[in-house]
C-alpha cells in the first residue's frame, strides 16, 4: 500500500455499552487491513436524533465539538453506527452552508477553546472500506470465505436517507437500489440474499413510544430475510441490530411465528472473513445465539 | 432510433368492482430519451389497453393526481424521466400505484384516508377576519421565510403512501399532514398554533410516532423534506413550552442525563427516566437477555455505580450543556 489509511474513530455510545463486539470487530478489521485508527476519546454522544428534537442548536453544537477533535487531528472522522452518521453529518452540513450558524456555534465552542472550521470529511466505516480501501484487496486479504453462508444486508435508514445528504459520503448509494454491502459479501465470498425489506426502517427509534409500530417493523425485515433462506443478516449499524437482534422474541409474538436470525455487525462479518479471533469477533454478546456461526465458517 | 430503449413496464392491474385479486400485465415499448413516466401510462392506454386507469390532470408537476409508484419508489409520472429510472432499476420497470392496499383501479387509489388526516391539523390560517378589511394582512420576507418550503406541497401523497409508520399504524397523521401543520403553526396570522402543538404531539397519532426513516424526504416530489418539518414541530413543542412529559418527551430530554454524567447517553437510564420505575416491567425480560449475553451489567442503571466510562475532557460537555441548551421540558 503507497500511503497507510488513518481515519478518526467516533465509536459511539453503543459501541462502548451494549455491544462492545461492534468496536472490538472494527479495530480487528482495521488491523488486519493495515488501517490506522485512532478512536476519539473525547466524543460525546450524536443525540441519537432524539436530543435534536429536545433542543436543536444544543445538538449542533455539541455534535460540532466531536468533529472538532476530528480535525485538530487532521483526519478523515469514520463512523460505527448509520445514527451517528445521519447526525454528524447533519450538523456538518448545516454548519458548512449557514455562516451564521457556525459563528453562533463557535461562539459557545470558544468557551472552552474549540472551533469548528469544517475541513474532515465525515464516513461510515462501511463506505471508507468500500471507496477507500478497495473491495479488491479486501477479497485478497479473506482467509475464511464466507461461501457457505446466505447473508442478508440490511443497510439501516440513516446510511442511505436522505440520499442528497449522504451522496459525497456513500459514493451515491442509491437509495431505492442500494448495492454497497451486498458487494462487500460478495468481496467476502458469502451468497448476498435478494430481499425487499433490506432498505427499510427497523423500528428502532420509536422502540419505546412507539412499541407496536417498532416491534411490525422489525418483524417483517426479518422474516423477509428467513423466507429468503437467509443464514445471518448483517447490518452497518448498531441501533438496526440492537433492535433486530435482542427482541426476537417478542417479535416473533407479534408476527406469529418463530423468529430466529443471528444478526450481524458490518464488521463482525468482516471479521469473520479475514480470520480474526473469536473474542475479537464477539458472537457471544448477542442476544440471539450466533456462537456457532465463528466454528461453522473456520 | 439509436437512443431509443427496449423497455418492459410490469403494470399493475386491479378493478375492485370485479377482480377478486390484482395481477400485472406486462406491456413492451420502445422508449425514447424524452418520455416520461406519465407518457408511457398514456401509450398502454393508446396503444394497448384503453380500459388502463390512472390520474393526470396539469403535466406541470402542480396539482399532485399522478402519484404512483415505480419499482417501489415515489413517482410523480409527470415529471419524471423514464429512462432515468431504466438506467437505475434495469429495463423492467413496476408500475405500481401509490398504495396497493387502496387501490380502486389500476394507478388510482382511495386517498381519503389522506385528507382525512390533512384535514385533521386545520391546514388553514385560523383568525377572525373583518368581513370587509381595509387594508391586506401583510407577510414580510421574514416571516415568509419561516415557512421554509412547507407551502410548495401539492398534496400528491408520495410521503404519504412511503411512510411505513403508517404503514402498521393506522392512526399516525403521516408526513403530508404534519407538514401542513408546521406550516400553519409559524404562520404569523394563524392562532391556533397551540391547538395544532396539541394534536400533532398526541401519542399515537402525532410527531413521536414519526420512525426516523427519512423515506418521505426521499419520497417529495417537490423536494419539501417533511421529516424536517416534524422535527420542527417536535422542537415548537418545548420551545413554546407546550411539551408535556410523557415517555416520548423524557426520552428526548433525557439523552442529556446521561451526557452530563459521561458524555454518552446512559442506555439504562434513559429506559428507566422515559418509561418511570412503573413501566419498566415491560422491559425486564429484554434486560435479563442482554445481561445474560453479557450486553448489558448487573449494575447498569443502578446510580452512584460508575457502569459507563467517561469521555475525555468531559467538563467541555458539562460546560456546553450549560451555556448553549436553549429548551426545557
Amino acid at each position: 500500500m503507497s500511503e497507510q489509511l488513518h481515519y478518526a474513530l467516533f465509536t459511539g455510545c453503543t459501541a462502548k455499552q451494549s455491544t462492545p463486539e461492534l468496536l472490538s470487530s472494527t479495530l480487528a478489521v482495521a488491523d488486519k487491513l493495515g488501517i490506522k485508527i485512532t478512536i476519539l476519546e473525547e466524543a460525546s454522544c450524536c443525540g441519537a436524533s432524539h436530543l435534536q428534537d429536545f433542543d436543536e442548536f444544543l445538538a449542533h453544537v455539541l455534535n460540532a465539538r466531536n468533529i472538532c477533535y476530528a480535525e485538530k487531528l487532521g483526519l478523515t472522522m469514520i463512523t460505527i453506527c448509520n445514527t451517528c452518521q445521519l447526525n454528524s453529518a447533519m450538523t456538518k452540513r448545516a454548519l458548512d452552508k449557514d455562516p451564521e450558524l457556525k459563528a453562533r456555534v463557535n461562539e459557545k465552542l470558544a468557551e472552552v477553546g474549540l472551533e469548528y472550521k469544517g475541513t474532515s470529511e465525515i464516513k461510515h466505516f462501511l463506505y471508507a472500506l468500500i471507496d477507500e480501501y478497495g473491495l479488491d484487496k479486501i477479497r485478497e486479504k479473506v482467509t475464511t470465505p464466507l461461501s457457505q453462508f446466505n447473508i442478508a444486508p440490511f443497510y439501516g435508514c440513516h446510511n442511505i436517507r436522505p440520499s442528497e445528504l449522504h451522496e459525497e459520503a456513500n459514493g451515491h448509494e442509491n437509495p431505492y437500489a442500494p448495492t454497497s454491502l451486498d458487494s462487500l459479501i460478495d468481496a467476502l465470498e458469502g451468497n448476498p440474499v435478494e430481499y425487499e425489506s433490506k432498505n427499510k426502517c427497523c423500528g428502532f427509534h420509536v422502540e419505546l413510544q412507539a412499541n407496536h409500530t417498532s416491534e411490525v417493523l422489525a418483524g417483517n425485515a426479518l422474516v423477509d430475510a428467513i423466507d429468503n433462506n437467509a443464514d445471518m443478516m448483517v447490518t452497518p449499524c448498531p441501533l438496526c441490530h440492537l433492535k433486530m437482534d435482542t427482541y426476537q422474541d417478542s417479535v416473533g409474538k407479534v408476527m406469529g411465528r418463530d423468529v430466529e436470525l443471528p444478526v450481524l455487525h458490518m464488521p463482525q462479518m468482516v471479521a469473520l472473513a479475514l480470520g480474526c479471533s473469536e473474542k475479537e469477533i464477539g458472537l457471544n454478546f448477542h442476544v440471539q445465539k450466533a456462537k456457532q456461526l465463528y466454528a461453522q465458517a473456520s | 432510433m439509436s437512443q431509443m430503449k427496449k423497455v418492459t413496464l410490469k403494470t399493475f392491474r386491479f378493478n375492485a368492482e370485479t377482480d377478486y385479486l390484482p395481477y400485472y400485465k406486462h406491456y413492451e415499448m420502445e422508449v425514447g430519451k424524452d418520455e416520461l413516466i406519465l407518457d408511457l401510462l398514456n401509450r398502454i392506454k393508446w396503444e394497448h389497453d384503453g380500459s388502463f386507469s390512472y390520474r393526470r390532470s396539469c403535466r406541470h408537476g402542480i396539482c399532485g393526481a399522478c402519484a404512483i409508484k415505480v419499482n417501489g419508489r415515489a413517482t410523480l409520472a409527470c415529471k419524471q424521466n423514464a429512462l432515468e429510472l431504466v438506467e437505475l432499476f434495469g429495463d423492467e420497470l413496476v408500475i405500481e400505484p401509490s398504495s396497493t392496499k387502496r387501490a380502486i383501479k389500476d394507478m388510482i387509489i382511495d386517498k381519503s384516508d389522506f385528507w382525512e388526516k390533512h384535514a385533521a391539523v386545520k391546514p388553514y390560517v385560523v383568525t377572525e377576519v373583518e368581513a370587509h378589511p381595509e387594508t391586506e394582512s401583510k407577510q414580510s420576507i421574514e416571516e415568509f421565510n419561516n415557512f421554509l418550503d412547507s407551502d410548495l406541497c401539492i398534496q400528491c401523497g408520495a410521503c404519504h403512501y412511503s411512510c411505513p409508520a403508517l404503514e402498521v399504524n393506522d392512526a399516525f397523521l403521516g408526513p403530508a399532514a404534519l407538514n401542513a401543520a408546521y406550516r400553519f403553526t409559524v404562520d404569523t396570522r394563524d392562532e391556533a398554533g397551540d391547538e395544532r402543538l396539541a394534536i400533532t404531539a398526541e401519542q399515537g397519532s402525532g410527531v413521536w410516532d414519526c420512525v426516523k426513516c427519512f423515506e418521505c424526504a426521499e419520497a417529495c416530489p417537490k423536494e419539501i423534506n417533511p421529516i424536517e418539518k416534524i422535527g420542527k414541530l417536535h422542537n415548537l413543542q418545548f420551545e413554546r413550552g407546550v411539551a408535556k412529559s410523557n415517555v416520548a418527551t423524557r426520552h428526548a430530554e433525557g439523552f442529556l442525563r446521561g451526557m452530563k454524567k459521561t458524555g454518552f447517553l446512559d442506555e439504562a437510564d434513559i429506559v428507566l427516566y422515559s418509561e418511570g420505575y412503573l413501566g419498566m416491567y415491560k422491559h425486564l425480560g429484554t434486560a435479563m437477555k442482554m445481561m445474560k449475553s453479557g450486553k448489558i451489567h448487573w449494575h447498569s442503571g443502578i446510580p452512584f455505580i460508575n457502569s459507563i466510562p467517561k469521555i475525555k475532557n468531559l467538563d467541555e460537555v458539562q460546560k456546553l450543556i450549560e451555556i448553549a441548551q436553549t429548551n426545557k421540558l
